[in-house]
Formats: C-alpha cells, sequence, structure tokens
C-alpha cells in the first residue's frame, strides 16, 4: 500500500463513520480519489467496497479523476444567479475554451459550478482557488484571465 | 482551567477587565472585517496595508480582526477607535484609502468624515452620525448577531467578556427540568426552516430512557442564497458551541456533533479554533464547572449533499452512509443517531438558546407575534440596494425588510418578487408586501420562512426561469430514494425546459400543477415535499408571465434565450465595429462605419454585443419574442 495511505490510515481508527472522513483526507492528498485508494479504504473499515463507492459517489464533493492546477468554481446560488452568473460561467467557459466539469489540456484550470459559496452580497462571485472574486461582469472576467492569473 | 463555579466567576470578572481595559486604554485600535465576505472584497489586503502604514508611521495600535457586521454592502469595513473619539465605523476601505485613514485618524485625531459610515455608541463627531441611526440598522434589533463584528472570534476571553458562557452557568443552576421550561415559555422555535418548538423537542429527548444520547448541530447550510450561520460561525462561534453544551445537559446527552458544510473553510477553521480554546479552559470536557456534567464535542465536514439538511439525511451522513432520509417516526429525538436519542438545532437556533440563558425567556419573547417569537436573521441579497446579513423581530413586514433596510431596488428599477426560504420556498409577489414575516404568514402565502435566504427580484427577473432555476437544483439534489421527488422533479424541469425554450403548451401549465401537488404530498421528506413550492408560487402569482411564454412566445423580462433576440437599430448604429469584433459566432456583419446587422440564424443570444456598444451609442436592443429569420 502507498505510504501516502498509510499515513492517513494511521489517524483512524477503521469504524465505519470514518468513511467520509477518510474519503476527504484521501481527496485532501492525492486531489482526486484513486480507485485502488477506495479498495483500501473498504478492507480498512471492513465494509464492501460497494458501500465506499457508494458513499464517494453519492456526495458532490468527491472526485474520481485529477483536478487542474487552479480550480475555479463559479457560484450559481440564488443571489448570483439573479445577477448573472450565467453570463459569467459562459464568459469563463468562453476564455478557457472548456465547459463546466472540464479541465483544460495543459492541466491549469478546472472548472466547476458551486450551488452556493455564502457571498451572496456581493454577487455574482467566482471562487478561484480559496479566493473568492466578486461582483464580477463579463468584461471583469475577461480582464481576470488575460492577467495570466 | 474552569473547574467550579467560583472559577468561571474569576474568568469572567478578569475577561470584563481585559476588555474594559482594551476599550479605556491608550493605544488605539483598529478593527478590520476579515470574514468570508470581508474577504472576497479585499480585507486581507487593507489588513496588511493597515498594518505597514502603521509601522511606516512608528504608531503602536491593537489590531484586531474581527467578524462581520453584515453591512456587506460596504465592505471592506474597518473600525477606529482612538480615545477620547468614540469609535468610528468606516465603509468601501480599499487599499488606497488605507494611507489617509491612518494618517488622518491615527496619526493625526482627525476621524476621515468622508468615508465613515457612523460612530458607534452614543456619542458622535462632527459630521459623522450614530451608526445605529442608519435607515439600514435602526429597524433591526442584534441580539443573535449582536458580538458579529465587534469582538475577535479567535479570542476566547472576548465572547467571555461579552456575557459569553454566563448562560451555561446559568443552565447548570437551573438543571435540566427548568431549563426545557424555559426554552418552552421563550417560544423558540427551529430557526432551520420547519419552525418546531424548540424546548418540546427537547423534552422528547429529556423523557427518552436510553444510555446514550446526542446533540447534532446542524451547520449544513445548503440553500443557495442563504449565508447567516457562516456568518455567526465566523464572527461569533462560541455563540453555537455554547448552546450545544445546554442542550447536552438538558437531555442528559455526553456528545454533540457539528456537522458543517466543507464549503465553508473560513468558518470550519474558526469553529475548530474556538473549539480548542473552549476545551482548554473547561467548557468543554469532564465535569464541566463542577458538575455531574461531561461533553464532548466532534466536528464533520459535510461533503456537498443538500439532501443533508434534512435531519435523519444528516444522521446517516454522520454515520458514514449517503445521505438518504428515512421515514419518520420515529422522530430522531426518540431514535436518532445510531438508533439513540438525538437533538439536532439549527446554528441560529443554538445561538438563540445561549441568549436565552444568558437573559431569560421573557427577554426572549418580548420581540415577535404571538406565535412567532424573538428576532431573526436574515440574508438579504440579490437586486436590492443595501444587501447583507439583517436581524430584525419577527413581525416586520416583508416591505419594511426590503425597502427600508434594504434601501430599495438597485437603480430604482419596479420590486417584482421575493424569495424566502431557498429551493424549499417560495416567490411572494409585491401585492403581498405587508405580509408580516412570521412562520404562519410565509406558509400561508404558499413560501416558508426558511432558514433566513431572502432574495429580491425585479422586473429583469423571469419568474419561469426562477421556478426553471430551482426545480434544476432540486432535480440534482433530489436522493433518489423515493419515486415522487426523484421522477417528480425531473418531469417539472422538464416541463419548465420547454416552457423556457419555447416548447410549452397552455396544457404544460395545468400538468405542471398537479405533478407539483402530488410530488408535495408523496415525497418521503422535506426536499421533495418542499421542492414543488417555487413551481407553485410562480404559477399561484404569476401565471401571466408563464401565459406570455407559451402563448405569445415571449419572455416578458427577456431573459429566457430562445424567446428573445438582440437587434441593432440602424438609426443609431455609427459602425464603430466593437460588436462586430466581440461576436463570438460571427453572426455580427458590417463595415466600418456603415450600419451591421445581426444574423438571427447564427446569434446565439449571448448578450456580449449588447453590452459593448458603446454606452453613448446604445444601438443595440434586447427585444422580447423570437425573431423573424431572414427578416
Amino acid at each position: 500500500m502507498d505510504t501516502r495511505l498509510e499515513s492517513i490510515f494511521t489517524k483512524f481508527n477503521g469504524s465505519k463513520d470514518e468513511i467520509i472522513p477518510l474519503l476527504q483526507s484521501v481527496q485532501n492528498e492525492y486531489g482526486y480519489l484513486p480507485e485502488d485508494t477506495m479498495l483500501e479504504i473498504a478492507r480498512f473499515t471492513n465494509v464492501p467496497e460497494s458501500r465506499v463507492y457508494g458513499v464517494a459517489t453519492f456526495y458532490a464533493q468527491f472526485r474520481f479523476t485529477p483536478i487542474g492546477e487552479n480550480r475555479i468554481m463559479v457560484c450559481r446560488g440564488t443571489a448570483c444567479y439573479v445577477k448573472g452568473a450565467t453570463k459569467i460561467l459562459e464568459e469563463i467557459e468562453r476564455e478557457l475554451g472548456i465547459k463546466e466539469g472540464e479541465t483544460t489540456p495543459d492541466g491549469k484550470y478546472s472548472l466547476e459550478t458551486v450551488a452556493c459559496i455564502g457571498c451572496c452580497s456581493l454577487a455574482p462571485c467566482v471562487m478561484i482557488n480559496k479566493k473568492v472574486e466578486a461582483k464580477l461582469t463579463p468584461k471583469k472576467v475577461a480582464k481576470l484571465f488575460k492577467k495570466g492569473e | 482551567m474552569i473547574k467550579t463555579e467560583e472559577d468561571f466567576k474569576k474568568v469572567y470578572m478578569d475577561a470584563r477587565r481585559e476588555w474594559e481595559i482594551l476599550e479605556s486604554g491608550k493605544k488605539p485600535i483598529v478593527m478590520v472585517g476579515t470574514a468570508t465576505c470581508g474577504r472576497s472584497a479585499g480585507s486581507l489586503e487593507v489588513l496588511d496595508g493597515i498594518r505597514e502604514s502603521l509601522k511606516d508611521h512608528s504608531v503602536d495600535a491593537t489590531i484586531l480582526e474581527v467578524g462581520c457586521i453584515g453591512l456587506c454592502y460596504n465592505e471592506p469595513l474597518v473600525t477606529v477607535l482612538k480615545r477620547p473619539d468614540p469609535a468610528v465605523f468606516y465603509g468601501n476601505i480599499s487599499p488606497d484609502r488605507v494611507e489617509r485613514l491612518v494618517e488622518e485618524h491615527i496619526v493625526g485625531d482627525h476621524p476621515v468624515a468622508e468615508f465613515a459610515l457612523g460612530t458607534m455608541g452614543e456619542r458622535t463627531v462632527e459630521g459623522i452620525p450614530r451608526l445605529f441611526d442608519d435607515s439600514t440598522l435602526k429597524p433591526q434589533v442584534r441580539r443573535v448577531l449582536k458580538r458579529c463584528g465587534i469582538i475577535d472570534p479567535t479570542n476566547i476571553q472576548h465572547y467571555i467578556a461579552h456575557d459569553g458562557y454566563n448562560g451555561l452557568f446559568n443552565a447548570l443552576k437551573l438543571g435540566p427540568g427548568q431549563i426545557i421550561e424555559e426554552l418552552k415559555r421563550s417560544g423558540l422555535r427551529g430557526r432551520g426552516g420547519a419552525g418546531f418548538p424548540t424546548g418540546v423537542k427537547w423534552e422528547f429527548a429529556f423523557k427518552a430512557k436510553s444510555d446514550k444520547k446526542y446533540v447534532v448541530c446542524n451547520a449544513d447550510e445548503g440553500d443557495p442564497g442563504a449565508f447567516m450561520n457562516r456568518s455567526v460561525l465566523e464572527s461569533d462561534p462560541h455563540a453555537m458551541l455554547e448552546g450545544i453544551l445546554i442542550a447536552g445537559y438538558a437531555i442528559g446527552a455526553a456528545n454533540g456533533y457539528i456537522y458543517c458544510r466543507a464549503e465553508y473553510p473560513l468558518a470550519l477553521e474558526r469553529l475548530r479554533i474556538a473549539l480548542r480554546q473552549s476545551e482548554e479552559l473547561g467548557f468543554i470536557g469532564d465535569n464541566i464547572m463542577g458538575k455531574d456534567f461531561s461533553f464532548h464535542i466532534k466536528i464533520k465536514e459535510g461533503a456537498g449533499a443538500f439532501v443533508c439538511g434534512e435531519e435523519t439525511a444528516l444522521i446517516a451522513s454522520i454515520e458514514g452512509k449517503r445521505g438518504m432520509p428515512s421515514t419518520r417516526p420515529p422522530y430522531p429525538a426518540i431514535s436518532g443517531l445510531w438508533g439513540k436519542p438525538t437533538i439536532i438545532n439549527n446554528v441560529e437556533t443554538l445561538a438563540s438558546v445561549s441568549l436565552i440563558m444568558q437573559n431569560n425567556a421573557e427577554w426572549f419573547s418580548q420581540y415577535g407575534t404571538e406565535r412567532s417569537k424573538g428576532t431573526k436573521t436574515f440574508a438579504l441579497a440579490g437586486k436590492v440596494k443595501n444587501s447583507g446579513l439583517i436581524e430584525v423581530p419577527l413581525g416586520i413586514t416583508l416591505r419594511e425588510i426590503i425597502f427600508d433596510i434594504g434601501g430599495g431596488i438597485i437603480d430604482d428599477k419596479e420590486f417584482k418578487a421575493v424569495q424566502t426560504g431557498g429551493p424549499s420556498g417560495g416567490c411572494i409577489p409585491a401585492a403581498l408586501l405587508d405580509t408580516p414575516v412570521d412562520y404562519d404568514s410565509l406558509k400561508s402565502a404558499g413560501a416558508i420562512m426558511g432558514s433566513g435566504g431572502m432574495i429580491v427580484m425585479d422586473e429583469d427577473t423571469c419568474m419561469v426561469d426562477i421556478a426553471r432555476y430551482f426545480l434544476d437544483f432540486t432535480r440534482k439534489e433530489s436522493c433518489g430514494e423515493c419515486v415522487p421527488c426523484r421522477l417528480g422533479t425531473k418531469q417539472m424541469l422538464d416541463i419548465l425546459n420547454d416552457i423556457t425554450d419555447g416548447r410549452g403548451t397552455l396544457e404544460d401549465i395545468d400538468l405542471l400543477e398537479e405533478i407539483a401537488e402530488g410530488v408535495k404530498m408523496g415525497s418521503l421528506c422535506g426536499l421533495g415535499q418542499t421542492a414543488p413550492n417555487p413551481v407553485l408560487t410562480t404559477i399561484r402569482y404569476f401565471r401571466d408571465e408563464y401565459e406570455a411564454h407559451v402563448k405569445e412566445k415571449k419572455c416578458p423580462s427577456k431573459v429566457c434565450k430562445a424567446l428573445i433576440h438582440y437587434r441593432i437599430i440602424p438609426e443609431k448604429c455609427i459602425g464603430c465595429q466593437a460588436c462586430y469584433k466581440i461576436c463570438p459566432v460571427n453572426a455580427i456583419r458590417g463595415k466600418p462605419k456603415e450600419v451591421h446587422v445581426i444574423d438571427q440564424e447564427k446569434c446565439i443570444r449571448c448578450g456580449l454585443c449588447f453590452i459593448t456598444c458603446p454606452q453613448k451609442v446604445q444601438a443595440i436592443e434586447c427585444v422580447s419574442g423570437q425573431p423573424e429569420i431572414g427578416g
């Protein structure tokens, strides 16, 4: 077994209620959930692999493929939506040449949408890595990505 | 470490004294709001700027990072206290304003009236009014938010100095039965959405016989358009922790969980700090304040599932399973986490419990209506001028919230609707603006109180599209367990897509209503039972918009792409080619200095030409209705 995985497991005792925190730790370490790690989690918590996979696919947070260097999350909360989030998303898609859920071929950017970041007063907003860009307009988006981010 | 009641009294007195020294000492104090909203407006850069500037001027000042006072539309927010003047609250402090602020107010003793929003407290400074006389703040009653933006959330002493953990102290003296009685008398109802009386819920769990019981704080604020709990967790996390402890003592539990969504990294960070500090001081641990009461709290990070806001789904998620709801009864208060009696309360409910115990039931119920007591926080956002976090007495009207506190609609456009309760709520039209905001009135208007999201919509918002937006959300978030919700939300979304794409018929509207009623009645949990509300309320109040979509194939608000088109007004076009260059699909033809034309068959209605056409020219218009191809 991978040493990275081993060191994650040392922080847990293997009970079933730890499946979600385990998956979260693995994803933090690897950036996504590699297939074999789910098998190892199943062995560690003593449940069928299908159960681990079932949990992982249920929650929006988990990914099964690697993401790009920069993670762009376009907020689609209600406040952002009524203030034009759709246009912001379209503009980013155009700038990067990818659609929601995709990663640029050079692996630099991944584009996702998220239910709500909770910055509703500064709508529309986008989270780039951990930083929130607020009160966006299609023009600001174009500038944001031309700067080279 | 607090081991007895006497220890607590001493810690409390020390914290108060320290706070008084801080407030009355010679050193100036600078407070910067660094909650998520402040940060996204650039408050961390401002904070760095202030630090550097103070160093340049060799001024010794105390810098505090505080939470969010709720005036998000004025972020970044900075407060400066330099005696003998009262503290001055500044708004829109961008990094380029820092130097002047430091030079004039901190170095030079001249508060900058130009940037000031008001003074804190009773006294004023020349040219600067009292902050709480501001029209946005005056109608508010700040209780849950009392400490938000005033104290450093990472310093437990600040919380204690503001009566923090006094509620726990009082509760431990009262005993479980009395606490529950006090809560019942206060009239507190759950702040998470459904509004179940908190005292009654606790009583069920208290009376249930079991070797183990649990308290769960639901901090999985999943409603899009709501951020009340995030703000409280980031600005005053101990208020909620104290509430969990009181709950644990009241029902006889020894363990608690906080289920917080992972999308709130800062809230989680501050929560972890608060938890550690509270453990170190002995508020959490064994034999709390010398009583036969031990309690431990764990934080569980949510993994992004809206349905986990539903209590039985949340329990499944804590147990490490897919977050699927189960049938009730048995209610979690009887059989919850691992089959044991469990109470699940929302962040604001628990923070309110702390307040009730710090004061009393009468204090709490002096505001509110007969059946909805106390105050409630709302996240006011959307097309409203002063958007932010507010707290108002229940019973206030929607009009007062939107027009007095919110300052009306951006650009003075026409108000169309306000959406409360997120995907479970409804859209309330202008005719019902005088509806009092309480659990029952909102319900009879077809919406719900919900956790406090309040999104204002104007004439540019298409109500059919909004219904479609919410159904798109609930369809994705439906866990798929019961058929009415799984298939019903899908069917409703398909019909709404047809209508917004110009393929709808009049019969579709009736069918939509029929399915909505079925989903409401037949679904297993709250998600499905309330998912039709956005559809039902928009049909009920905005049927004319639905009919315009299906009969005239027009979107009156010019939102639905299939039912609008853009057109160049020949008399106005100067042939500058700005639109020609920006069009991503080359749908615009025209030579320099000649009138341009949009090829309607190629046009994807992205609207880029519309926003690119120079302000002085404005030759492009958006027209409701489908274009005449070839015309």
